[in-house]
């Protein structure tokens, strides 16, 4: 089947999506975004995370087809060009990228966090990522990077 | 060096000089690429005309293969080729130490999900419903699925010579020993798995030459390539390994898993294959780190001062041995742990079963072992009637001690020191009255307010041996080059020791900058175009890598200064950057050239291969000699609020200190502490393959629990800094210690919040609230 949606801004029109295809498989394979990350295909891990018309997804769990005419945004979308979104600044400054595979879901998840609390707690950091499997880094890193572009973000819109 | 869990960003140093060398935290170069989203791990692979390869595994943790039908997959449409033992051109056996298992299964599959058939086709489910379609005929035979048992006369032979892969045995001192106070107990430790979340993937591109190109992420790209030639029956030449993105590894990745698979189809379609495991084939397409049966007795005078030590340790090696050797060598000769012990008698052995195939993950044999010792190290505090801390004082291994193979650790050993340090770090204010939910046991499941909550603290320290032990030629290989380019100095470095995530290619640049002065340091894609780097395992890439490209640096100076000697007439020179300048007692440092001046457009370029100081073989009956080229130390003390009514734990702390000898990059040394301690208390607490009759139940990450952000406290670390004289810098491997010291920690903070034994890990909820 053909199917028709907005990708980082930016219309997409995919042929021969095969029915039984989740929307990570058609970004990764077919529309030549492979940043988000294939790791559990259960939704567990969150490495595929991708907002589908504004919402945090697991683009795992949802098929190619349940996207056809809606917006997606995925890791390849949140730089302003060249220049990183204060998040993904965040994650190379404070160390919190190791191996990197969850990387790209936790840089959309913690984008999500930061867009609805401009300053969370560590608490609330804690329960918004915990989506998000890191083998790495014990997570320390990445509180720091959480926390680092809360304040560059805030810092940014007074 | 301390941090905690106030926000520390990274800065790298803007001092005079070059920025990023040893000793500063310059940022990772790939960091840029993985927050994008655009680096390219092996899953992202792609080729034009590239076809998916899958494998067909068995069901069956033991079984004679009677036949196999191909025909209906064949027939798929779409489907480019089908392959079993039978179109293996090589030698159809693989392993790392022993060549007992087959790329492909001939005769007979040992364990539930070894490789059986291949498919190739032009998208990946098509693949997966042609391989299905295949039809195998098994006769499932009896299968060895008890370890305790696998030694015993009337149990089936897995392989034909037995199902001991390996016996180690350490004597020391008194044959029988006696001790006023002893102590003993039995400890079990569950099969973990490496859980990397980056799956075994790849691409194999057929080659001109009749070779093949293969990207692939791996732990070691040379002792790939050896296998890979054994099986394809090809010549190193014609088998070319690059290395792909690598999304963790934790040593899951020593052994092959796609790779020969790959491969074949790619020669046999002639057209590129990738190939990509979905999570549950992971569980099943690499090795795990060993279940443990110990068993262990310590004897010691009344003050607490250790007389004699006895242990028993049955590794479950599973259908093939894998490094199954290495860890038995390593539960063997630090088995008992950083301890002064004059009287010793261990006994470790690794058998074959029809259980999944166990062999490396972080921390390498002694993990297991240290649950065990360290909780009996407790009973013997308990039984003297003296502190937990004292006692590890008291017996703490110290520099110039001989440990129990009577190896002499001839750099620092601060076992006092270490555990002495995480006691007195602040502890985490008691619970509040009305405490955040997610900081409770069973967090936003609402099963408690604080009642039935009980705190418990814990210790533990360890000591791991770095780099490549026994014997064993261990070796890396740099290459260095120096231009300029553009008008400014540049280096090149080439290895080809596998970056998995741990920021080694950070530390190659950090290396070149020190010794050469030069900031722009490109790191060549790692490929075996260069000689081996060794395996990055062991904690010792910055140790073995780090030194190659010393050495290769220094060559590289010295092949510069020759030349300037040459030029200027005078020997006295120095390479500071892009300046030669005189070498003057006084270092006024009077530029003589211009580095352009001296190479002109020429390119000074030196190879080193670089080996630490040797290791030996220990003696067969005794297990004596000089086994390791250094030693690792770390104690951590975890802090844990246990629900006792419904056996739940909440990790509150995890302090940590670790002396690394030199820290090359300080911000990554806490990472690696960090993320190697998060591994050892999900074995204490969550991390459990689970296997019933031969069958592994629950191969995903809804079954198999890692730790979350949720699950990790805050840790607070302090990293000593004691220099090893005999490593370059004076560097330690950093990465196995915290991943072996946090688990039996936080083990003994549950014990202490509950009062049971608790002697078995991970420990699930029943065994805190059981009968």
């Amino acid at each position: 089947m053909r199917i028709t949606l907005t990708v980082n801004g930016a219309r997409h029109d995919v042929d021969d999506v095969w029915e039984g295809e989740s929307l990570l498989y058609a970004l990764r394979e077919r529309m030549g975004l492979p940043g988000s990350k294939n790791a559990c295909e259960q939704g567990e891990c969150g490495s595929c995370t991708v907002y589908l018309d504004g919402l945090p997804v697991c683009s795992c769990l949802v098929a190619a087809g349940q996207a056809q005419g809606r917006e997606v945004t995925t890791v390849e979308g949140l730089a302003d060009g060249e220049r990183l979104h204060p998040v993904q600044q965040a994650f190379v400054e404070c160390g919190a990228v190791q191996c990197g595979f969850c990387t790209p879901g936790l840089i959309v998840s913690t984008h999500d966090l930061l867009e609805h609390n401009a300053r969370p707690s560590d608490p609330e950091i804690r329960e918004a990522l915990a989506g998000n499997l890191c083998r790495c880094t014990g997570y320390e890193k990445i509180l720091d990077a959480v926390r680092t572009a809360a304040r560059t973000l805030s810092a940014e819109q007074p | 060096m301390t941090t905690s869990a106030t926000p520390a960003t990274a800065a790298t140093s803007t001092r005079a000089g070059v920025a990023g060398r040893i000793g500063e935290s310059p940022l990772r170069p790939d960091g840029t690429l993985k927050v994008t989203g655009e680096f390219a791990y092996a899953s992202d692979l792609w080729h034009d005309q590239m076809v998916w390869g899958v494998t067909l595994r068995s069901p069956h943790p033991h079984a004679r293969i009677v036949s196999i039908d191909l025909s209906a997959a064949l027939a798929v449409p779409g489907v480019s080729a089908v392959l079993t033992a039978d179109d293996v051109p090589g030698v159809n056996a693989v392993g790392l130490e022993h060549l007992d298992q087959p790329a492909l299964a001939t005769g007979v599959v040992r364990y539930e999900g070894e490789p059986v058939a291949l498919v190739a086709a032009d998208h990946p489910e098509t693949a997966r419903r042609a391989a299905k379609r295949i039809v195998v005929t098994y006769e499932v035979l009896p299968a060895v699925t008890d370890p305790r048992r696998a030694l015993d006369a009337d149990t089936p032979r897995v392989h034909d010579g037995g199902n001991l892969v390996r016996r180690m045995a350490v004597r020391r001192g008194d044959p029988s020993p006696s001790a006023p106070v002893v102590v003993a107990l039995e400890f079990e430790v569950g099969m973990q798995d490496q859980a990397f979340l980056g799956p075994e993937s790849g691409l194999a591109v057929p080659a001109e030459d009749g070779g093949v190109d293969l990207y692939v992420a791996t732990q070691w790209l040379h002792v790939d390539q050896d296998q890979i030639c054994r099986v394809l029956g090809l010549p190193p030449e014609q088998v070319r390994l690059s290395l792909a993105g690598v999304g963790g590894a934790f040593g899951g990745r020593e052994d092959l898993s796609m790779h020969v698979h790959a491969c074949l189809l790619a020669l046999r379609t002639g057209k590129p294959v990738k190939m990509s495991y979905s999570r549950e084939e992971s569980f099943f397409g690499h090795v795990h780190r060993h279940p443990a049966w110990l068993s262990y007795e310590f004897g010691a005078e009344r003050d607490g001062t250790l007389v004699y030590a006895k242990a028993d340790v049955l590794l479950d090696g599973g259908a093939y041995a894998s490094s199954t050797g290495a860890v038995v060598g390593n539960a063997g000769t630090l088995g008992l742990g950083p301890y002064r012990i004059p009287n010793v008698h261990v006994d470790a052995r690794g058998v074959y079963t029809n259980n999944p195939p166990c062999g490396a993950m972080r921390g390498f044999g002694c993990v297991q072992a240290a649950f065990a010792y360290e909780a009996l190290m407790d009973s013997l505090a308990d039984a003297v009637g003296i502190d937990r801390v004292e006692i590890r004082v008291l017996n703490g291994m110290r520099e110039g001690d001989s440990n129990i193979t009577g190896q002499v650790i001839d750099s620092a050993a601060p076992v006092a020191e270490l555990i002495a340090i995480v006691r007195d770090m602040p502890l985490p204010p008691d619970r509040a009255e009305n405490p955040d939910l997610r900081d409770l046991p069973g967090g936003v499941s609402n099963t408690t307010h604080g009642e039935g909550v009980v705190r418990g603290v814990g210790y533990a320290v360890t000591y791991k041996n770095v780099g490549f032990s026994e014997g064993f030629d261990d070796h890396s290989t740099a290459r260095v080059r120096l231009e300029i380019t553009g008008g400014e100095p540049v280096v090149t470095v080439q290895t080809a020791a596998a970056e998995v995530g741990q920021g080694l290619i950070t530390v190659e640049q950090q290396i070149c900058r020190t010794e050469l002065g030069v900031e722009r340091v490109v790191v060549h894609p790692k490929d075996t175009t260069v000689g081996s780097g060794g395996s990055t395992s062991a904690s010792r890439q910055t140790y073995v890598t780090g030194g190659a490209v010393k050495a290769a640096c220094e060559a590289v100076r010295s092949s510069v200064l020759a030349r300037a000697a040459a030029v200027l007439g005078r020997d006295d020179l120095r390479l500071e950057g892009d300046k030669i300048v005189a070498q003057d007692r006084h270092g006024s440092g009077e530029v003589l050239a211009g580095l352009a001046e001296i190479l002109g457009t020429d390119a000074v370029e030196e190879t080193v291969q670089w080996r630490h100081r040797p290791t030996h073989p220990i003696d067969p009956l005794t297990g004596q000699g000089d086994a390791h080229v250094q030693y690792a130390f770390s104690a951590h003390r975890a802090v844990v609020d246990v629900d006792v009514e419904l056996g739940l734990v909440k990790v509150v702390a995890l302090d940590t200190a670790q002396d690394v000898g030199l820290a090359i990059n300080p911000d990554a040394v806490l990472g690696q502490i960090q993320g190697g301690s998060a591994q050892g208390m999900g074995l204490a607490l969550m991390e459990e393959i689970v296997v019933t009759d031969g069958h592994v139940r629950n191969p995903s990450f809804t079954d198999y629990l890692i730790p979350t952000i949720l699950d990790m406290p805050p840790m607070t670390i302090q990293v000593l800094e004691y220099a090893d004289p005999h490593a370059p810098y004076g560097v330690r491997g950093v990465g196995e210690p915290p991943t072996i010291s946090s688990g039996p920690a936080v083990a003994a903070a549950v014990r202490a919040a509950t009062g049971r034994p608790l002697r078995r890990v991970p420990i699930r909820p029943e065994h805190i609230v059981g009968g």
